[in-house]
């Protein structure tokens, strides 16, 4: 019972993976994309957690009264969500340029270069 | 390739991902044990210098020169929007319609405005206390503004966000933190070392020394940042517009 939250991780990667490769719309992409991404903050928090603990804030809790959970990942999960959400807007920028560029946002029918 | 054929190739890489992740997560340290060795000097880190939230000491003390980094990320991110959603020359400006909004909407959006903006300024000035900072208070300020969108219409939103003045303000915030870290390079230590100011009284709003001046400076970088990001999609959604005859041919 002791893996499932790093499965529950692994499950929503390969989610949005399938997702990925199966879409038929860039928005669906980008948003596909966002669900791997999630599965990376799933990952960071189940390995920071510890049985029982708080948050690592001390501004009600005297510190060492209770145990806290690991506040490297979290800091780490913090930018993981900034550069997610940045990736996520520089993409669906493209995905503007190409819809009035190519009038499709259908990848399939993205095959041929133009400038 | 057809659709078959790459729906039986991502089976099979799928599939082989999946076991190969499986066996490393059976293999990892047990979820919710007790052994977490950066996790404990990050906290005792975080208490010598007298930082509540252990969180912000590790973005803006402890790893100072990462979130660095990470701010120069979503700059570029941003300028990298700037630069897909400009005009372009077969397009024009439309002024955009005053819209009508439902007065419950107006009345509510108007409300809840001011308190949307005082919280994002709150979570952002105690980011060293309690849980929040820069990156979240920045959001939730700039969305507030937004709320004039929803509220009002376009052009309430426009004047009362001069684009040009949070540019300004976003590369001033990013060029702050570099500052803050050369103090400490003139100071005699390295770069972004938390020694130049004194560390205050734990749990009071100017404890933790450099920390609060780092956490405003990203508050005011991110808040600037959506505020430019928000601006470039929504001009492109209500203002910019396709000249006649010109695009719609281009496509196939």
């Amino acid at each position: 019972m002791h893996v499932l939250p790093y499965l529950v991780a692994v499950w929503i990667f390969l989610v949005g993976c399938y997702g990925l490769a199966t879409s038929r719309n860039l928005i669906h992409a980008v948003g596909c994309l966002a669900v791997c991404q999630s599965a990376t903050y799933v990952l960071l928090l189940a390995v920071g957690y510890r049985d029982g603990a708080t948050a690592p804030v001390f501004s009600d809790v005297k510190p060492g009264s209770r145990p806290v959970v690991d506040p490297v990942v979290q800091a780490l999960a913090l930018t993981d969500v900034v550069v997610g959400a940045t990736v996520t807007a520089l993409l669906l920028a493209l995905v503007v340029q190409v819809a009035k560029r190519h009038g499709t946002v259908d990848p399939d029918e993205l095959s041929e270069l133009r400038g | 390739m057809n659709r078959r054929l790459r729906l039986w190739l991502v089976g099979v890489g799928g599939a082989g991902l999946a076991a190969l992740l499986v066996a490393a997560c059976l293999d990892l340290p047990r979820f919710g044990g007790d052994r977490h060795p950066y996790g404990d000097r990050a906290v005792r880190a975080s208490l010598s210098r007298h930082t509540a939230n252990t969180i912000s000491s590790v973005n803006f003390d402890q790893r100072a020169f990462d979130t660095l980094g990470e701010m120069s990320i979503l700059f570029a991110a941003v300028l990298g929007c700037v630069v897909l959603l400009r005009q372009t020359r077969d397009e024009h400006r439309d002024r955009p319609e005053p819209a009508e909004v439902a007065r419950p909407v107006r009345g509510y959006a108007l409300l809840v405005l001011p308190v949307a903006l005082l919280t994002g300024l709150y979570v952002i000035a105690h980011g060293q206390l309690s849980p929040g900072g820069g990156f979240q208070g920045g959001v939730v300020a700039a969305t507030a503004l937004h709320l004039l969108y929803l509220g009002a219409d376009y052009r309430a939103l426009e004047r009362v966000r001069p684009i040009g003045v949070f540019e300004v303000g976003d590369a001033l915030s990013a060029a702050a933190y570099l500052v803050t870290g050369l103090a400490a390079v003139l100071a005699g230590t390295a770069f972004l070392t938390n020694t130049l100011l004194p560390y205050g009284t734990f749990n009071t709003l100017s404890s933790g020394g450099t920390v609060p001046l780092l956490n405003a400076a990203i508050g005011m970088e991110v808040a600037c940042a959506v505020v430019v990001l928000l601006a470039r999609f929504l001009d492109q959604a209500v203002e910019i517009e396709q000249d006649k005859g010109e695009g719609e041919v281009r496509a196939p």
